[in-house]
């Protein structure tokens, strides 16, 4: 990812429809559903790095940091009245209790004056520490549900997260591996928002049973833009 | 002192004992100068390096002393505590170690001395390594990671407080690498342990052996130097370039217009070596001769990745002279003996004088008798190439690359591991490792920031005090925290970084990534295997095999026999053209009277580049521009290797861009930069809206190689070696790669965030320096520079020179690795729209 994207800059996204429902992918890696003012991201694992540190691998310490200047950057954009954080918001149990002072004022000033929704993730089943918002195992919001996991078994409409889907493609001998929103029209899949985030090819088995074979999609998260590529041109691995 | 002092001299104060003086008797033979001279001299007390080339008897040499030594060692008495290690045998190759079975235990059980020869490597079983450590042997053949582990144990100071004598082999290649700079502080712990500590350098002719002398001794005061022995002689090599009957290429590295004359050769001779630079190639050529091969000749390959037991095989059956040909790449560049080799055929330029001469000295391990090699260039310009080698033989030029300052990532290695042994000193350490040759000029506060790094991290924002892994206690000493960290430090040990590999399984065709079973065939790098989609062929392991997938940890193939591979496999070394060598073809390009020993139809090609263009004098640039196909094109001429030709590529089309030229791409070979563009960049030079002193200026080593590297893949390569050596990640070990990719953190990720935020830090700092000095050869770029300042000359034309043309055939062919893939999501994604009509 580039710099300009860390910093928040602004990109193009791409529309896609869930269900029927609008929504906008930012190449920032939030969607945005302009109808109901709405705007989710997944999987930000917030204070990965010093929960890494805790663990003897002493990575830098900025990206609770960076992840919420990208946060900020995406909400004073949209502007949205309701923010859905999907789950893995901290990227264990005691996170948000670690999370330094000052970043916690900013994460709480950017809930001021909007509904603000934590989804209990498999990291982070208990509400954060201290942090405005309601904790939730799953919201419902039209025919849309937002859930951390996504289940084989739900109806059309399910928004999750957890699996951190990338794409990869192989163009002219060159391989091209980006994060990517993945969705077959019924369901989706949101890529990882955090800093320190690995991705799962969405190839992968994990994500056997998600989706129609013929309908999946990736919208791959590039430096400035999100590019539509279908399933049939996706390579495992 | 050399090897020119009289013989007698060294003979006489030499003290071989009695079973030796009888044992050389009985065989015939008597101990060589150099071998009496080593001893000699080493009885006195001194660190030696000897420099002598392969079949002198440089192994025997160097353990003469520890043998004598222990062959008068009174024997141990009952009750008498245990002695430690007497000498340390560092090599860098687990493999060199059967060498010296073969050099080493053959005269000690023949004398029947009481002395025990054991190995440590990573394949040691744990219980044998336990043992080690509670009865050590006398003399220990162990690795450069061998050793770091050994001094991080708590016992070390105990284990080592015997050693008298260590000898390095194969010292001109351990040097040259970050493995050689975490060597070099072992050694300075080693003389901090033990005071009295010899070290003996065994090594091939290099360019600056005084180097390698001060590598041996400690750095306090500078400048110390370890004796001299220089073993010279031999017979020189007869080496010759191919004169082709065929017409010689423009451009490629195949060499298949030569396979058929490559075939006599190796009929006519017992046993060829072929040689070749990356492993793309000596599949290539493995795979033509075979073609060709009508007397079913046994024509063996042996290269890297290729799997253990198929390369255990080729050189056993090298060992008992059962092959005719081996096509090998620089895996065998190392002190193996093997059987009766004849001929070393070079295929493609050698890159190097010095690697040419040790290649060569593969062939024909008698001193007395000439080695003989031919090289087959497979393009024109490395037809030059080969004869500037050849010349370079001749005259014994050497051109080993010089060593550069030891990398702050391999110092923060150690600082952890001595941190594991036992507490330790600030100052003290930092005294230590400036005697290390490498660290000599490493200023107080680096080494301070170092130590600050393996503490918390060393970031500004000091945040990770409480998971500080050492700690300053009290008493000023720095201890680790946790035993935690102790067994990180063992797991991550060493400056190795593997390349993401997939082990290639061979099934039955058409199961996909479905197939099971089926041997191994080896190991490709990931990177190579992500560029493949199902069905594409390609050549590995001597076969054409087709990519039927991936899955987990395996790459399946299947035979597709008759089939042309479709995809090239890069993979294996490709070295840089060495400095001496590039100035040794400029000096023949520029000097018609030399082209009189080059084939007829090179010499006819530089004739007529004359004629319509001109040759660049010695220490000039040449700079091209023409027109072709409505693209306005510049060829520069600098002779400085593939890589500085990158970075110079690179820069100068952000520069061509800001004034103005609208360049479109570049292509760089070891010898010239293309560079093509939508602006007229010949009209640009001449009227001076472009002056080309001020695009080729010095000054474009500052912002704009700092702005470009900030994105760059290389300089994300280079941070995650750096980051897995001075421990800031961990090391991934086969079968840990794939699960769970979702939840390990990229060192690209922490790159990035580092880079935003704490630009300064000193990661980055030994990042930028390694990348320097590594992917971009800056250094290198920066001598041209300076060199060509007010000698550029510029050429426009009207049409494409004879001397261009090669460069013109890679455009469109080479391409720069990871960079826009933008464009390449964007063109997928042109697709669908293609396909549904829109």
């Amino acid at each position: 990812m580039a710099a300009g994207a860390l910093a928040g800059e602004r990109g193009d996204g791409t529309e896609i429809a869930i269900a029927g429902e609008r929504a906008w992918c930012d190449p920032r890696g939030a969607l945005y559903f302009p109808a109901i003012g709405l705007l989710c991201v997944s999987d930000l694992h917030l204070e990965k790095g010093s929960s890494l540190a805790r663990r003897g691998m002493l990575v830098p310490p900025y990206d609770t940091a960076a992840t919420l200047l990208r946060l900020q950057a995406v909400i004073d954009h949209y502007r949205p009245k309701t923010v859905v954080s999907l789950g893995d918001s901290f990227h264990d149990a005691d996170a948000s209790a670690r999370l330094p002072a000052a970043l916690r004022a900013d994460l709480a000033a950017l809930t001021v004056g909007r509904d603000w929704f934590w989804v209990a993730g498999n990291h982070d089943p208990r509400p954060p520490a201290g942090l405005p918002g309601d904790t939730v195992d799953a919201l419902a919001v039209g025919a849309l549900t937002f859930r951390h996991e996504p289940t084989a078994a739900a109806p059309a409409g399910e928004i999750a997260g957890h699996l951190h889907p990338c794409a990869r493609i192989v163009q002219r001998g060159r391989s091209v591996r980006r994060r990517c929103f993945a969705t077959d029209g019924a369901r989706a899949i949101m890529p990882a928002f955090g800093a320190y985030t690995g991705s799962l090819n969405v190839l992968d088995r994990a994500y056997a049973g998600l989706f129609r074979r013929d309908g999946l999609m990736a919208y791959m998260i590039g430096a400035r833009r999100v590019f539509a590529i279908a399933g049939g041109l996706l390579q495992p691995g | 002192m050399t090897s020119q002092k009289p013989i007698e001299q060294a003979v006489s104060t030499a003290i071989l004992p009695a079973p030796f003086t009888r044992w050389f008797a009985e065989r015939g033979w008597a101990p060589r100068a150099h071998q009496l001279e080593l001893l000699a001299e080493a009885q006195r007390g001194s660190s030696l390096l000897l420099i002598a080339p392969t079949g002198a008897g440089k192994t025997l040499a160097g353990f003469l002393p520890s043998l004598t030594d222990l062959a008068g060692r009174p024997k141990r008495r009952p009750g008498e505590a245990r002695r430690g290690i007497h000498t340390l045998y560092i090599s860098p190759l687990k493999a060199l170690a059967v060498d010296i079975e073969r050099n080493l235990a053959r005269p000690v059980s023949e004398m029947n001395l009481p002395v025990v020869i054991e190995t440590r490597t990573g394949d040691t079983p744990a219980h044998k390594r336990q043992r080690q450590k509670l009865a050590p042997p006398d003399i220990l053949l162990t690795t450069p990671e061998q050793l770091a582990l050994l001094l991080a144990g708590p016992d070390a100071a105990r284990f080592f407080a015997d050693l008298r004598y260590v000898v390095f082999d194969e010292l001109h290649s351990l040097v040259t690498s970050k493995r050689g700079h975490l060597l070099a502080l072992g050694l300075a712990r080693l003389r901090a342990l033990v005071p009295g500590l010899q070290a003996i350098g065994l090594s091939a002719t290099v360019a600056e052996p005084d180097q390698l002398r001060r590598w041996l001794i400690g750095q306090a005061p500078r400048g110390g130097m370890a004796g001299l022995i220089t073993v010279t002689g031999g017979a020189s090599p007869d080496v010759s370039v191919l004169d082709s009957r065929e017409r010689v290429p423009w451009q490629g590295h195949s060499s298949r217009y030569a396979i058929p004359e490559i075939y006599e050769l190796v009929k006519a001779h017992r046993t060829s070596l072929l040689f070749v630079n990356t492993r793309s190639q000596a599949e290539l050529l493995f795979q033509e001769l075979w073609r060709i091969n009508e007397d079913s000749l046994p024509i063996a390959l042996h290269h890297g990745s290729l799997d253990v037991s198929q390369r255990r095989r080729v050189e056993k059956a090298m060992e008992t002279n059962s092959l005719r040909a081996v096509v090998a790449t620089s895996t065998l560049d190392l002190g193996i003996d093997w059987g009766d080799v004849d001929l070393v055929i070079h295929v493609g330029a050698p890159k190097g004088a010095s690697r040419l001469a040790q290649r060569i000295g593969r062939a024909n391990h008698r001193m007395d008798e000439p080695s003989k090699a031919i090289l087959v260039p497979s393009n024109r310009f490395e037809v030059l190439e080969c004869r500037a080698a050849l010349e370079a033989s001749t005259v014994g030029a050497q051109d080993t690359p010089p060593l550069v300052d030891g990398a702050l990532d391999v110092l923060a290695q150690h600082v952890l591991g001595t941190a594991c042994a036992a507490p330790f000193d600030a100052t003290e350490l930092y005294r230590e490792v400036v005697t290390a040759e490498p660290y000599a000029d490493l200023d107080r506060e680096t080494f301070d920031r170092v130590v600050d790094f393996v503490a918390t991290g060393g970031y500004a924002l000091k945040a990770y005090e409480r998971y500080a892994r050492i700690r300053k206690t009290k008493d000023g000493l720095w201890r680790v925290s946790h035993p935690r960290v102790a067994q990180q430090y063992r797991l991550n040990v060493g400056t190795i970084i593997e390349v993401p590999a997939l082990n290639v399984r061979y099934v039955r065709a058409g199961r996909g990534a479905a197939s099971r079973g089926g041997p191994t065939l080896g190991k490709i790098e990931e990177a190579f295997l992500e560029t493949l989609v199902y069905g594409d062929t390609f050549l590995f392991a001597g076969k054409v095999l087709r990519f039927e997938g991936i899955r987990e940890n395996e790459c399946y193939v299947s035979n597709a026999p008759g089939k042309d591979a479709k995809v090239p496999y890069y993979g294996g070394g490709k070295f840089p053209l060495s400095t001496y060598l590039a100035d040794q073809v400029r000096g023949m390009l520029a000097d018609p009277k030399r082209w009189k020993a080059l084939p007829g139809q090179v010499a006819d090609w530089l004739r007529l580049q004359a004629k319509v263009s001109v040759l660049p004098k010695r220490g000039d640039l040449l700079v091209e521009t023409f027109p072709r196909a409505e693209r306005f094109y510049m060829v520069a001429y600098p002779f400085e290797g593939r890589l500085a030709h990158q970075t110079l590529g690179m820069l100068l089309t952000r520069r061509l861009e800001r004034m103005g030229a609208r360049p479109l791409g570049f292509v760089a070979t070891d010898y010239v930069l293309g560079v093509w563009a939508l602006g007229d960049m010949g009209q640009m030079f001449k009227s001076g809206k472009i002056p080309l002193g001020e695009l080729f200026d010095e000054d474009m080593l500052g912002d704009d190689l700092d702005a470009w590297l900030a994105d760059s893949w290389m300089l994300k390569r280079t941070f995650r070696a750096c980051a897995m050596i001075s421990g800031l990640i961990e090391k991934r070990y086969p079968g840990q790669e794939k699960s769970g990719r979702q939840v390990t953190v990229s060192a690209d990720l922490i790159y990035d965030v580092l880079r935003t935020h704490e630009p300064d830090h000193i990661l980055l700092k030994a990042t930028r320096a390694d990348a320097a000095a590594g992917l971009l050869d800056v250094r290198r770029l920066a001598d041209m520079l300076s060199r060509i300042r007010g000698r550029i000359m510029h050429k426009d034309l009207e049409r494409i020179s004879p001397l261009a043309v090669p460069i013109m055939l890679e455009v469109g062919r080479e391409r720069v690795d990871g960079e826009a893939s933008e464009s390449l999501l964007s063109e997928a994604e042109g697709l669908i729209e293609e396909a549904m009509g829109r």
